[in-house]
């Protein structure tokens, strides 16, 4: 069913809901598990390579480790009154109609665990509180289940206690990878960061060659020599960005919207070979030591480096790893000017210079873009742009608005705090999952259709890396060509003028002189 | 995974990417092709071999546009571009043309 639009300019017409309650169906998707992770991936994180003999008591004294260590965790086990506000928040439910997806009842599936285990009436009358048995099976439901959230925490938001639901799949996954059951995307690249320094896999030739070959790229299009320095000692900010910036398709041309920002900007800037990514999936697999020794690469490269700023490029998780996290997992950075942010992210670097007018633009060149905004989950919801509230909606819609004429936004119950997830997010951006993001992904895709039909928007941008490529993924299935989603720096970079860069107004100028 | 090539077998992962990366050879690209529903053309043929040189000098697949602008040189403006690489490989040039090319599969958020 979709919803009468009784205020549609052509009279009164249906159009479809993108937060359509679906038919129930129970069971949909159950027994979908992604690849789990091989024991070399395993060891490298520092978790047992199969399912130890004695899984139940590890598993168990896991559960009491974090309830002990996390006081929130116990609380968020001990309080949901089963109210429902979340049943239907969760973009997997949607896009599923599996009742299990329904973030109350997902994370029942651990709480019930909890119950029987570690509160009087579980221990004494099971059967009278849902208390249930840990079983293989359950750690089976937990593994399909617990990779069925994004841990993109729409459903917390409209949680009346504050439920962090996310961290209930954290936990469940790091209980998992405890008793020796991973998850392969996640682990094996996490393993990669430790060993090369970031998730592709990246070697510091390659990344000179690719950042070369950028370079090549600029000058031919704009006639201007751009730089990307690599491990450049005593430059002023290390820029650390997803790897994904090297690599894919739109991220690439996020990037070198970045350098064209710091070129402008006459700014002294790197990137690091050795912390050549952002991304820290040890939020995703919910380990504090993994997240830890990620983050602790930055501040190595930040010191062997002597730079006295750090910046974070578009990625969503990146984001809130940094913002929320990086003082307490590898600070103090006491070594860094304190006139600054630590860290800062690139859209507030850029929106600062465009409000002090230090960059032109020829919004012309998006015209052929009629453009929205998607708001990455863990920017919108985790994290702060900016000195404002809500500085994370608007310094992204800012820069926007600024360098491109034709900007609308999707429906709000769909956008900034309650954004959707784009159904790819928290470690689940992985082909063996594609069924599952493509059902995820459908409530975003229905919102973007409205405003595609409404005013005609042909592309969207996002912040994140995943976003993107998730996008880039399952837009086809929805009518979209996959390059309709760019990255917000693609976006900056079009319409920029670097100075000294001939534009076709001066050819035309030109040509009238001559 | 597996895949038979002139009476031998080959090991790979789960989702067909070779174990080891010395088992490549034409007939066993030609069977990996097979298997993801592709026959092989010259232009198949002209970016699996662009990614084999890459990997070799780099141990590692090339970034998506390093690879388009070498197919742009090589093959001509109207075939060095994002959508012509999806028309020779649907599900995605950097991942498919690598199983086929016996390269590890690009990992990350891509």
């Amino acid at each position: 069913m979709a919803t009468l639009d009784m205020d549609h300019p052509d009279g009164p017409r249906f159009v479809p809901d993108p937060l359509e309650i679906p038919d129930l169906k129970c069971g949909a998707m159950e027994g979908l598990k992604p690849f789990t992770a091989a024991p070399e991936h395993q060891a490298k994180l520092g978790f047992p390579g199969e399912l130890v003999e004695n899984w139940k008591e590890v598993a168990l004294a896991k559960m009491a480790e974090l309830a002990r260590k996390n006081r929130a965790f116990q609380v968020y086990l001990d309080t949901c009154v089963k109210c429902g506000a979340c049943t239907d928040k969760c973009h997997y439910f949607l896009g599923t109609g599996d009742p299990k997806n329904m973030p109350v009842a997902r994370q029942d599936l651990l709480r019930s665990i909890y119950r029987r285990y570690f509160t009087f009436a579980g221990k004494h009358f099971p059967w009278l509180v849902g208390a249930r048995d840990l079983t293989e099976d359950v750690l089976q439901e937990w593994y399909s289940y617990y990779h069925q959230c994004s841990e993109c925490r729409r459903c917390s938001v409209f949680c009346p206690y504050g439920i962090d639901t996310a961290e209930i799949t954290m936990a469940a996954r790091e209980i998992l990878d405890s008793v020796g059951i991973g998850q392969k995307y996640a682990n094996e690249i996490i393993g990669k960061v430790k060993d090369i320094g970031n998730n592709l896999g990246l070697n510091p030739k390659a990344l000179r060659a690719t950042l070369e070959d950028l370079e090549e790229d600029i000058e031919d299009d704009t006639g201007i020599s751009v730089r990307l320095p690599l491990d450049e000692k005593g430059a002023e900010i290390l820029l650390v960005t997803p790897s994904a910036d090297f690599f894919a398709e739109p991220h690439i041309d996020g990037l070198i919207g970045y350098a064209k920002v710091f070129h402008e900007a006459g700014a002294s800037w790197t990137l690091s070979s050795y912390a050549s990514e952002a991304a820290n999936f040890g939020l995703f697999i919910g380990s504090y030591e993994n997240m830890r020794e990620l983050a602790l690469r930055i501040r190595k490269a930040a010191e062997d480096l002597g730079v006295r700023r750090i910046i974070f490029g578009e990625c969503g998780h990146a984001w809130r790893v940094a913002y929320s996290y990086l003082n307490t997992l590898a600070g103090p950075f006491d070594f860094l000017d304190p006139n600054y942010p630590v860290p800062q992210h690139i859209c507030e670097y850029t929106w600062d210079l465009i409000e002090r007018g230090k960059l032109k633009f020829d919004r012309s060149r998006n015209d052929h873009i009629r453009l929205t905004f998607h708001d990455s989950c863990n920017v919108a919801r985790a994290s702060r742009m900016g000195d404002k509230p809500g500085g994370q909606f608007e310094i992204p819609r800012n820069i926007l608005r600024a360098v491109c004429n034709h900007f609308y936004d999707m429906d709000r119950d769909t956008i900034m705090e309650s954004t959707l997830c784009c159904g790819g997010g928290g470690g689940l951006l992985t082909d063996d999952l594609m069924e599952l993001r493509k059902k995820g992904a459908t409530p975003r895709m229905t919102a973007l259709q409205q405003v595609t039909e409404e005013h005609g928007v042909t592309h969207m941008a996002a912040i994140c890396a995943i976003c993107k490529t998730q996008f880039s993924k399952v837009m086809p299935e929805f009518g979209y060509e996959m390059d309709s989603i760019v990255s917000v720096h693609q976006m900056v970079s079009n319409a920029i003028i670097l100075t000294g860069q001939e534009t076709d107004e001066d050819e035309t100028e030109d040509k009238a002189a001559g | 995974m597996e895949y038979k090539v002139n009476g031998h077998t080959i090991p790979a992962d789960e989702e067909g990417y070779i174990i080891n990366l010395s088992d490549w050879s034409k007939e066993l690209a030609e069977e990996i092709a097979k298997s993801e529903n592709i026959e092989m053309t010259d232009e198949h043929w002209e970016v699996v071999n662009f990614l084999r040189d890459y990997y070799e000098e780099y141990q590692i697949a090339p970034a998506v546009r390093v690879l388009i602008k070498a197919i742009k040189k090589s093959m001509g403006p109207e075939k060095g571009n994002n959508k012509y690489l999806y028309e020779l490989f649907p599900y995605g040039p950097a991942k498919q043309a690598c199983k086929i090319a016996g390269l590890p599969k690009p990992t990350g958020c891509v």
